[in-house]
């Protein structure tokens, strides 16, 4: 009856909206539309753009020709940039280990204190991210340089004569890039060990297990969810980082993030950056992947 | 063997109050559980059942008080060294684990061989019925058989005493129904001490050997399901447990058992069963089950009551409700004074006069010995 009153007078731009309406299929896509249209334009297009690039050829000047070429792939093949790809893993391996290590007792901690207080300290963990980036690393470089102040306290102190050479080494990279991504690790895990109720650590001490038990056998795995979100969301931005290692490694850290920044942006070889991009796109993927296929997504926690 | 199977001496259990001061939960309560014994905590939410029972489990210490459990005083020992188990109200089962695992979590505690884990989940498993879920997730399973997994969980580690926090609350009436006679009969199988905590007074009824009526932290009453119930020792058990009638007035004459008690704005007087001390004119109340309330059409007849009576009014009859096994009336009995009374419908008949309906002019014959008396507190 409605449809047949309805439609005649509105015409036909009426009827499309009542068949979306009637639809249920078409309804999902018509909400979602918005959010297809964005992932399409900014990132299936640049990606697709990257897959492209990287067939391509290098012009002498730095120019793009476009001309079939698989060079670009055979040449990444070479000992010097699987080192750059090995090293890069072992890299984020270490951070993703790293956060594992120091934001497993800070999220634990938070979880545990009363409610009231969870709220602040998960706001003092976000912080950091309110300041610039590059702001905050320059902070770690003037705290951790030969002149800096851990090196001053610490001769101050009389613990060492001589300062401690920590800047521009692999420790920096590594302090810089925990220290970055130590939150993607802490709110996953945080979020996995606040659901843990209380009743079932009760259960378990009622059944005869002691604290640490309880925590083995309970408490860990409950949270094994939250460790594999935080270790996605710490693992994938460490394998492309280059700013910390541009400006805490100095020129001896050369990570697959510094190579492909510097295809593009200093060797004017975008084919090249191109598919050095593609290569870390597909071992990243890999990754994800067989740890996924491991132990789950811990997807419940990401929504 | 200790005398008791658990004893609880003057255990009072205080909790800050986060709007400042002090919260008391529990206040001096003395209880006496014998081996064996199917024992209920009953009270409303709040009445402090949970707080005694988690004292007992050692999830909270007393602030003051003792807990004996097979004689042995507990102090402030942790939850993992008591030799008691809990059933929770939620099941708190394992969800990471199978049924199996949940069950054999308490025995590998103990470090007891692979071999004989094996045998004793098996054997708690086929005792809750459970046999061949073993390999399952408890979300998996219904919320009866989560409730047996628990069970079973709790029971496998032969503790001396079972603690049971309302575990059929979850369930639905009819399950509820099936489980607290299957529960019942677990008890009296596996000859393990219970206790129970719940805030149904039907199912304390059901199951219990004795019952503890709480309310406000205070334990208001200890005795058989029969005593808590025909004798109750104050008001709020009358009340909290089964129905009942109640009666303002004042007591006028005291004899050994029985004490006589004007009521307040009728002038009527009323013979009753006299509970606990009283002193002549004190305020008291009196209470009636509505099952032991007898209406007679004309007493002076002597059909169904005797030629002259005592507790022997007339009244009307203003709202009658046909339930099948009982019809439900309320009768006025004076000045906006309504008492209930269920009749039993013994006589199967449809003829209409066999019932009574709004309006009937009825006497109400209040046996003396069904009429107690009760302080006022």
């Amino acid at each position: 009856m409605a449809e047949t009153t309805t439609s005649q007078p509105f015409g036909r731009s009426f009827t499309v909206v009542a068949k979306i309406r009637e639809n249920a299929r078409m309804q999902g896509l018509v909400l979602i539309s918005p959010t297809i249209i964005y992932l399409a334009l900014f990132l299936l297009l640049p990606l697709l753009l990257v897959v492209v690039l990287s067939v391509m050829t290098r012009g002498p000047y730095g120019n793009v020709v476009y001309r079939l070429n698989l060079q670009n792939y055979t040449r990444l093949i070479d000992p010097l940039y699987l080192r750059i790809l090995g090293y890069s893993l072992t890299v984020a391996a270490f951070t993703t280990l790293v956060t594992i290590l120091i934001g497993y007792p800070l999220a634990y901690y938070i979880a545990r204190v009363p409610e009231v207080q969870r709220a602040p300290l998960l706001f003092l963990i976000l912080v950091p991210f309110w300041t610039n980036f590059i702001i905050r690393i320059y902070a770690w470089i003037m705290l951790l340089r030969s002149e800096g102040l851990l090196n001053s306290l610490l001769i101050n102190l009389g613990v060492i004569q001589i300062p401690m050479e920590i800047l521009y080494t692999p420790t920096a990279v590594l302090i810089g890039m925990v220290y970055e991504f130590l939150p993607f690790m802490v709110l996953p895990l945080y979020t996995s060990l606040e659901k843990i109720e209380n009743a079932q650590l009760e259960a378990a001490a009622d059944l005869g297990a002691r604290p640490w038990q309880a925590f083995l056998r309970i408490t860990l795995p409950l949270s094994v969810p939250g460790m594999i979100a935080g270790s996605i969301l710490v693992f994938i931005p460490a394998m492309g980082m280059f700013v910390v290692p541009d400006l805490m490694g100095g020129a001896k850290t050369v990570l697959v993030g510094n190579l492909i920044r510097n295809q593009f942006l200093t060797a004017r070889d975008w084919p090249f950056g191109a598919a050095a991009s593609m290569l870390l796109l597909l071992l990243t993927l890999v990754f994800t992947l067989f740890y996924t296929r491991k132990a789950g997504f811990g997807e419940e926690l990401l929504l | 063997m200790a005398q008791f199977a658990v004893e609880l001496h003057e255990v009072v259990k205080r909790f800050p109050n986060p709007g400042g001061g002090e919260i008391t939960a529990v206040n001096q309560v003395t209880l006496h559980i014998q081996h064996g014994e199917f024992f209920s905590l009953l009270g409303p939410s709040g009445c402090g059942k949970t707080t005694t029972l988690r004292m007992i489990a050692g999830f909270e210490w007393p602030t003051m008080g003792e807990i004996h459990i097979s004689g042995q005083a507990m102090g402030r020992r942790p939850p993992f060294l008591r030799p008691v188990n809990t059933v929770f109200q939620n099941y708190a089962l394992f969800q990471h684990m199978t049924v199996f695992q949940n069950v054999a979590f308490g025995l590998e505690m103990d470090n007891i061989d692979k071999n004989e884990i094996k045998r004793r989940v098996e054997a708690a498993l086929e005792m809750v019925q459970l046999s061949g879920m073993g390999s399952r997730k408890p979300k998996q399973l219904s919320g009866g058989q989560q409730q047996r997994v628990a069970l079973a969980r709790a029971l496998v580690k032969r503790p001396a005493v079972l603690l049971l926090d309302e575990p059929l609350g979850a369930l639905d009436l009819k399950l509820r129904k099936e489980m607290q006679l299957e529960l019942k009969a677990l008890q009296n199988q596996v000859g393990i001490t219970f206790i129970y905590v719940t805030h149904d007074q039907e199912e304390a009824l059901i199951m219990s050997d004795r019952i503890a009526v709480m309310n406000k932290g205070e334990a208001l009453q200890i005795g058989s399901p029969v005593e808590i119930y025909e004798r109750p020792n104050c008001r709020f058990v009358a009340d909290f447990i089964g129905e009942t009638n109640f009666l303002a007035g004042t007591v006028t004459e005291l004899n050994a058992e029985t004490a006589r008690v004007e009521l307040k704005s009728l002038g009527y007087e009323l013979a009753g069963l006299k509970l606990g001390d009283l002193r002549k004119g004190q305020n008291v109340t009196i209470s009636v089950r509505p099952e032991k309330i007898r209406l007679v059409e004309d007493p002076s007849k002597g059909i169904g009551v005797p030629k002259n009576a005592e507790n022997c009014f007339p009244a009307r009859v203003i709202d009658s409700a046909y339930i099948g096994s009982d019809t439900r009336l309320v009768v006025d009995f004076g000045p906006g004074i309504k008492l209930r009374v269920w009749e039993q419908n013994r006589i199967s008949t449809l003829d209409p006069r066999a019932f009574y309906k709004q309006g009937d002019q009825v006497w109400v014959f209040l046996m003396p010995e069904n009429t107690l008396v009760i302080a006022d507190t």
